[in-house]
């Protein structure tokens, strides 16, 4: 039997919004699926042209060497707000923000609450790996209670360090959020719901109807010292209790969004 | 050309306006408020962004963004403020994005007073924020000539790529006088080249990062800063000069310690004493070479600031002790009166210079019978 090329129907391929590049993650590391779901999406949605992104400080530091759009590099934790003077420059044009959570709720807690508050058209991608990856895994405002770290070695004391922070929660309390979902990156079927709500997210700034974040729970197998495969199950074992998934604000007008 | 009343703070919003401004984000902060308060309105009305930050971190990234993606863009702020916008500042340098900020005043450290003060001098010349930058600093003395400084610094920042500081103080900020404003500029229809503006897939993608994690990679854009920074330095030192043709001492001030100085030279002048002033506009690049050509034919120079003679520091640097040089300054808050300068030029001319110890020790010494005699 002859297979004709012309025949065949492309599933899968590399998506043109993420260069073709070997990236510095490490091996297992979801940052990579979050980058390419972020890329599936600004494909699907035709945004590539439009869009200007806007680097944190984490181990996504570099995501502009991997995103094939219009990029900037913030300080750590005012991606917010840079990303903010851009869409006040151009209101036009699609402007996402990509941080982890040292970034985006601690030293970034004014910049993120304040954006969310005034329903700043614009998108978050919140990488939440309960730790600070890129300085090699001390303690987040995301790390779970007894959670050990390289400064919590003996597991975060509530006593001593207070709680974790849920900032979907939080940030949906505020009228400007128009979308704010949690999603987790740790099996197929959560990743495809990871990249509707990705969609849904991108609709939403498109749509102009404010704030919109999706959190991902994400694995950082080289400092939770575990492999791949034991970081999913520790991520769904130890995070989805303390994180539920779900749909903390959603704009009405998106309620009958199909896509 | 109308002449009409102008306050400071409203001044300087008008002036950067006019000079097409296209983005503005401050923080509300005392005596710089009215320059916020204005945009509020003046920025909507000509469909221009403005917005009021959460902070004055929030505040100068937000200007960093709007720079990177290629607005005319421009924060105020006052002291407090001006210290947290140093990592900003910092970042934006090492981005080599330009802007303007407008630094008034006041009185400290700590949360200090509202009044008019020089102490920032330190922070925005030599420094503050991390790592080997140099922004243009310009200081100038008047509401006028805020307004002239403030409407051509846009420019220079873009010719650059670099930061451009308006240093005055409250007392700039605060007063009226009367001032002729100059015509609006067109708003920039184009974004530039480099500006992260999106694609819009007419051109290559512009990325715009200040991270060089290869330490070759960062000292060779260290070395292009550098490189700017000594075409600034031929290109933009600006200074006045008043009564120095004759002169046999000066004065050396800047802003409105420069300003007061100015009356008492005026004053001195009409005892006989043969002084003049020399009043630096640009802190940064500094009128060195000015400075030590003065150094040559005058017979000493006394620098008068409201702060504890940081400028006096580059002063001497630059006359390379080759005559002797004076220092009088007031702090905290509190302003020289013309009277005071008058005073010390007196002395100076009637007992002649001193070259031993240091002008700081000598006036520290001064200083605290003076305060004493006051209260
Ligand atoms: C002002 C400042 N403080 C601290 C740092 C050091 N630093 C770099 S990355 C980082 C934490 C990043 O953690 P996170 O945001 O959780 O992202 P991840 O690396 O886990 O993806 C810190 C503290 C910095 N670069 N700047
Ligand atoms: S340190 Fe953790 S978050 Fe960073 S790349 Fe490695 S696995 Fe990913």
């Amino acid at each position: 039997m002859t297979i004709h090329l012309e025949d065949m129907q492309v599933i899968y391929q590399h998506p043109e919004s993420l260069l073709n590049v070997n990236t510095h993650y490490c091996p297992g590391c979801t940052h990579g699926v979050a980058h390419r779901l972020v890329a599936e999406v600004i494909d699907e949605m035709n945004l590539r042209n439009d869009c200007i992104g806007v680097a944190s400080v984490g181990c996504s530091v570099f995501a502009y060497n991997y995103f094939d759009f219009d990029f900037i590099q913030s300080p750590h934790g005012r991606a917010p707000a840079m990303a903010t003077g851009v869409k006040r420059v151009h209101p036009d044009k699609v402007v996402l923000t990509y941080q982890g959570d040292g970034d985006m709720i601690s030293i970034g807690t004014a910049e993120i609450t304040h954006a969310a508050a005034r329903g700043e058209n614009i998108t978050v991608i919140f990488i939440n790996n309960a730790n600070y990856g890129m300085t090699g895994g001390q303690m987040a405002p995301t790390t779970l209670p007894g959670q050990k770290t390289t400064s919590s070695p003996k597991g975060r004391d509530v006593e001593q360090a207070g709680y974790p922070i849920r900032a979907s929660e939080m940030l949906a309390t505020l009228d400007g959020a128009g979308y704010i979902a949690r999603r987790s990156l740790h099996d197929p079927k959560n990743i495809r719901l990871a990249k509707k709500a990705i969609r849904t997210a991108f609709e939403t700034q498109v749509r102009g109807l404010g704030f919109s974040m999706v959190e991902l729970l994400s694995i950082c197998p080289t400092n939770w010292h575990l492999n791949p495969a034991a970081s999913t199950r520790w991520l769904e074992e130890n995070m989805l209790p303390y994180y539920p998934l779900g749909d903390y604000k959603v704009h009405p007008a998106l309620k009958d969004l199909k896509f | 050309m109308t002449r009409e009343l102008w306050k400071g703070n409203e001044a300087i919003a008008e002036a950067a306006v006019r000079a097409g401004l296209q983005a503005y984000f401050g923080y509300p902060i005392t005596p710089q408020t009215e320059a916020l308060e204005y945009l509020s309105w003046r920025l909507p009305e000509l469909g221009r962004a403005f917005l009021q930050a959460e902070s004055e971190l929030g505040a100068i990234n937000m200007v960093y963004g709007a720079a990177c993606a290629g607005a005319r863009t421009m924060t105020t702020t006052s002291s407090p403020g001006t210290s947290l916008m140093m990592e900003g500042l910092s970042y934006i340098a090492g981005t080599e994005v330009p802007m303007v900020l407008v630094d008034v005043v006041r009185g400290g450290p700590g949360l200090g007073n509202i009044a008019p003060a020089q102490g920032d001098y330190n922070q925005i010349v030599h420094g503050g924020g991390h790592g080997d930058y140099h922004p243009i600093v310009l200081a100038p003395a008047s509401i006028q000539e805020t307004i002239d400084t403030i409407y051509g610094v846009f420019d220079i920042a873009d010719k650059y790529r670099t930061i451009g500081i308006i240093m005055v103080d409250g007392s700039i900020g605060q007063m009226m006088e009367p001032v002729t404003l100059p015509p609006m500029k067109e708003v920039r229809k184009n974004w530039p080249a480099w500006a992260a503006s999106a694609t819009e897939g007419k051109r290559e993608r512009n990325v715009l990062t200040s991270i060089y994690l290869d330490p070759k990679q960062e000292e060779i854009t260290n070395l292009r800063l550098m490189k700017t920074w000594q075409q600034i330095e031929k290109n933009e030192v600006r200074y006045k000069e008043y009564f120095m043709d004759d002169a046999k001492f000066a004065v050396v001030g800047f802003g409105s310690a420069g300003r007061v100085a100015l009356s008492a030279v005026r004053a001195a002048r009409a005892e006989g004493i043969p002084v003049g002033l020399f009043r630096p506009i640009s802190l940064s690049p500094f009128p060195k070479e000015q400075i030590f050509e003065l150094s040559q034919k005058l017979q000493g120079l006394f620098v008068v600031e409201m702060n504890s003679g940081m400028m006096l520091d580059d002063v001497m640097l630059a006359s390379q002790g080759r005559i002797p040089v004076e220092f009088y300054g007031r702090m905290g808050g509190v302003m020289p009166f013309p009277d005071e300068i008058l005073r010390e030029i007196r002395l100076l001319h009637a007992n002649g210079w001193k070259s031993e110890g240091h002008p700081r020790e000598r006036w520290l010494a001064k200083l605290e019978t003076i305060i004493k005699e006051e209260q």
